[in-house]
């Protein structure tokens, strides 16, 4: 068993190493970015409404068309349709690089839609409180709605990154590297079994400890909890 | 008489259009004066809290005007009602505290909206918190605390500002008995030290009576009566006034159609020897149907439902006994 494992780490270890980099790249680029597109989206969502701080109806459902738009089509296919607009971007349309456009586009209307959900369950009381000492739109922002919903957009982070490794793995199976990638190649093409479930577990565990590190943090953030 | 704190003038409030559009507030108008503690008395649905937010534009009104400290508030840009909004506090019935900050960065945040340097603003958010009896709290979060320390908190900042006026929407609403009266207590302090003008929405008649000095009824989006809370005690000229004021007064189904007089003693008076001279000096037996005492501002304040005899002569002779009488006032009612 021992050497079993010891041969396979020998043949496949390097190439296991340079899958997971891609990987954790791929994730953590796309998720900065997506983020830097899609927190300022689902702001907009949450003030522009009818009900909101600064009210503006066609804003609203412009912005919100947009997202249901990105977020119907698969990512798959988004993919493959924005290639050109990849390459102008990257300057390429392949490798890890090539997928971090597309998946930047894919999670953003995603992330837009939980920051939304997030800031919703802000009260609006205290909204209101901060509209009754004389607050700025932006104040009310900076000060009331991220720092108040911050457990919450914690844990909507988590659910995040975890839809974005699912990407990634997908982005392998067309040529982006990463885990998904060597799952596709050696496991699947190559019929390497042993590199196939290695991938699987991999996987399985970075969204456990994704997950768990996020929990933690959302907990350790939330004063409501004492 | 000195200019008013706030005026509000021929004030409407229409929520939606057409058919469907509801008329929270009426022809509006209220005076209050600087320094006092104003009541704004109604049943759930009267308007109360949609009057309160036309005050600090929270809500806009439909028309009308609304003065306060002498700026009209309707015809402000938004940088100006920004500013006007930081000299009227507010506090709420659901406290609407960050939860999560501390209750003293509760405290310094209306001040670091006004751009207040941080030490400054968390030295006087110290200080406020040392006026409002949680001087010792002021590291603690809002789920930490009692209804009562996060309305004292709320309380805190509202005041942080140092404003003129401070609106209470329901303040102790969502507080035990005690609490509510603790609260009370509080802000009439606050009211007498700092000179701030306090306006409380309620729907309880006995916040009114314990700390107001004028009231106004607000029934249906309009205003009922307003006036001094003694002479609404006194003698509620509409039937909501009375319903307010005497909120068990539900006549007994035996007496039905029975002549009866409502009177109310101010001060020192008390019941006793006014019925035993009215019985000595008429011959007159009256029949006492309910008598109550409350503590109105801090005076002593009775009110008394007095059966009169069947015998209209009788009748009319004890009316005009107890007409005559000093610090009395006299309202025949019909038990219907």
């Amino acid at each position: 068993m021992i050497e079993a494992i010891s041969a396979f780490w020998a043949e496949y270890g390097d190439i296991l190493l340079d899958g997971l980099a891609d990987t954790a790249v791929m994730v953590s680029v796309s998720t900065v970015f997506a983020y830097v597109l899609g927190l300022p989206l689902g702001v907009l969502l949450v003030t522009t409404r009818a009900d909101g701080i600064t009210p503006h109806r066609w804003l609203n459902r412009v912005v919100g068309w947009i997202i249901n738009i990105g977020r119907s089509i698969p990512f798959l296919i988004l993919m493959v349709a924005i290639m050109d607009f990849t390459d102008l971007i990257v300057g390429t349309k392949i490798g890890v690089k090539g997928a971090i456009v597309p998946l930047v586009v894919s999670a953003a209307p995603f992330i837009a839609r939980m920051v939304e959900t997030s800031l919703t369950e802000v009260d609006a009381g205290v909204v209101e409180a901060a509209q009754s000492m004389g607050a700025t739109p932006w104040q009310i922002i900076r000060k009331v709605y991220l720092p108040e919903a911050k457990p919450s957009l914690v844990l909507g982070a988590s659910i995040s990154i975890v839809t974005i490794l699912a990407y990634t793995a997908i982005a392998g199976a067309v040529g982006a590297g990463g885990l998904g990638d060597l799952a596709i190649r050696y496991g699947y093409n190559r019929k390497v079994d042993s590199m196939l479930w290695t991938t699987v577990v991999l996987i399985v565990v970075l969204v456990q400890v994704i997950q768990s590190i996020f929990s933690w943090l959302s907990r350790k953030l939330d004063k409501r909890l004492r | 008489m000195a200019e008013p704190i706030i005026e509000i003038r021929g004030l409407t409030k229409t929520f939606g259009q057409g058919e469907a559009a509801v008329h929270a507030l009426e022809d509006v108008s209220l005076r209050i004066e600087r320094g006092e503690i104003f009541g704004i008395i109604g049943l759930s649905g009267a308007g109360k809290s949609t009057l309160v937010r036309c005050m600090n534009l929270l809500e806009r009104p439909t028309t009308g005007s609304v003065v306060v400290d002498g700026r009209e508030m309707t015809g402000l840009t938004k940088p100006q009602l920004r500013e006007a909004r930081r000299s009227i506090g507010m506090i709420f019935q659901s406290f609407n505290l960050l939860m999560q900050r501390t209750a003293l960065d509760n405290v310094t945040f209306p001040l670091e909206l006004s751009g207040t340097p941080r030490e400054r603003a968390r030295q006087r958010a110290r200080e406020l918190l040392e006026t409002v009896g949680l001087g010792d709290r002021a590291g603690a979060y809002p789920a930490q605390l009692s209804g009562g320390q996060k309305q004292r908190v709320a309380i805190a900042r509202a005041l942080a500002t140092e404003p003129k006026v401070l609106l209470c929407d329901e303040a102790t609403s969502a507080l035990d008995p005690t609490t509510t009266l603790s609260i009370l207590e509080l802000l009439r302090e606050l009211n007498r030290t700092l000179g701030v003008t306090v306006v409380i929405i309620t729907h309880e008649m006995k916040v009114v009576e314990r700390i107001c000095h004028s009231v106004a009824i607000l029934d249906g989006g309009v205003v009922a009566e307003q006036g001094r809370v003694e002479d609404i005690f006194r003698s509620p000229a509409t039937k909501i006034g009375r319903q307010l004021v005497y909120p068990d007064g539900a006549p007994l189904e035996e007496l039905k159609g029975a002549r009866a007089v409502r009177i109310a003693f101010t001060g020192g008076s008390s019941y006793e020897p006014l019925i035993a001279s009215l019985v000595m000096d008429c011959g007159v037996k009256v029949n006492i149907l309910g008598a109550d005492t409350r503590d109105v501002n801090g005076q002593a304040f009775g009110t008394m439902l007095l059966g009169l005899p069947e015998d209209g002569d009788e009748a009319a002779r004890a009316v005009r006994y107890l007409r005559n009488q000093p610090n009395v006032t006299v309202e025949e009612v019909q038990i219907p």
